[in-house]
């Protein structure tokens, strides 16, 4: 019984890896051109990015499938971003009223004591 | 009666090769096509991922805040990771996620034995992953007294109390991991039995490509943890 394949076929999933690991190479250069905190982060997470969307349209097969996939695969993601929203919260908590310039994040002050 | 049998059995036979008339081969009676109930599987699956999104994303924010707290301290800490050992494992991983999708590719095209030895190779390189990630990083963390608690020792510059919260992370984190991918070699066990013995609830191919979509999301954490842990800036 052979059936007709919908999704990807070997050749897609071959390319995908060499394209994974090309990416995998790319972001430990990247890493040892020692470059700032911050260029490392942003390098590293556009990599990360870019290869976790590859695993997710090709191996997942989500590029080949319905539209409510679609949604489905994308939500798991919008609800992370929602969750990351509690940042704010942490950033917002030292800030005072009547001033433009909060606390430093790491001294949050501790509640009044009741004695 | 023994004739009725005999035709009730033939019907079976007949059946079961999937010739098609009106009622399809390995559809449940709620659907109204393949494409419906093949859908309704694919969707399921993704629920649960979502659920795993979420259930890792906690641990992702608990180490982002940490992060902007404490940025040098995770610069330091994370010099005790080896990066190559990192990537080895991410190679490994990936390599993983390509077998598994080679895997899924032959069930869909109804080779069995294909299939197996496909999820045979995904199992040896988990199997791999977890000696890399047990026996080359986590023991010598164990001797070198990194793992957090009473006995935490670390010679770090800034701060070692900061530093068992880096630690902790990583081994919650990578530990969660770590059980994904065993509970993800066990499935995969599951399903090599049932496809050797050619049982019909695998004969079609659903079960072997929600294995892989599981397996695919784990490589994904994993993706995501290596630039995280190992590739923090020098």
């Amino acid at each position: 019984m052979t059936e007709h394949v919908h999704g990807a076929t070997p050749k897609v999933y071959f390319i995908v890896y060499a394209i994974l690991v090309v990416l995998l190479i790319a972001t430990v250069a990247v890493y040892n051109f020692q470059l700032g905190t911050f260029w490392a982060i942003a390098f590293a997470m556009i990599i990360a990015v870019t290869k976790a969307l590859l695993v997710v349209l090709f191996f997942m097969q989500v590029y080949y499938s319905t539209r409510l996939t679609w949604v489905w695969a994308a939500l798991g993601f919008i609800w992370l971003g929602f969750m990351g929203g509690i940042i704010v919260d942490y950033a917002s908590r030292t800030y005072r009223m009547g001033t433009t310039n909060p606390l430093p994040m790491q001294t949050i002050p501790s509640p009044p004591s009741r004695q | 009666m023994l004739s009725l049998e005999a035709a009730q059995s033939t019907e079976v036979v007949e059946h079961a090769h999937g010739h098609g008339h009106g009622h399809e081969e390995h559809l449940a009676h709620q659907f109204e096509n393949r494409e419906q109930q093949d859908e309704s599987y694919i969707v399921g699956m993704w629920t649960f991922l979502v659920t795993e999104v979420l259930f890792f994303g906690a641990l992702f924010l608990t180490y982002t805040l940490f992060r902007i707290l404490y940025p040098q301290v995770y610069v330091d800490a994370h010099h005790y990771l080896k990066w190559q050992l990192g990537c080895a494992n991410t190679m490994v991983l990936l390599t993983s996620s390509l077998t598994m999708a080679l895997g899924v590719y032959a069930a869909q095209t109804g080779k069995r034995w294909t299939t197996i030895a496909y999820l045979f190779v995904t199992i040896l390189l988990a199997a791999a992953f977890l000696v890399i990630k047990l026996g080359w990083e986590w023991y010598p963390k164990w001797q070198e007294g990194l793992i957090p608690g009473p006995n935490f020792r670390y010679e770090g510059a800034v701060d070692p109390g900061k530093a068992q919260l880096f630690f902790g992370l990583y081994f919650a984190m990578t530990g969660l991991h770590g059980i994904h991918v065993l509970i993800g070699m066990a499935i995969m066990s599951v399903l090599i039995l049932l496809i050797a013995l050619n049982r019909p609830s695998v004969r079609y191919y659903m079960p072997i490509e929600m294995t892989g979509l599981y397996w695919h999301f784990v490589d994904i954490v994993w993706i995501f943890l290596f630039p995280l842990f190992y590739l923090i800036g020098k």
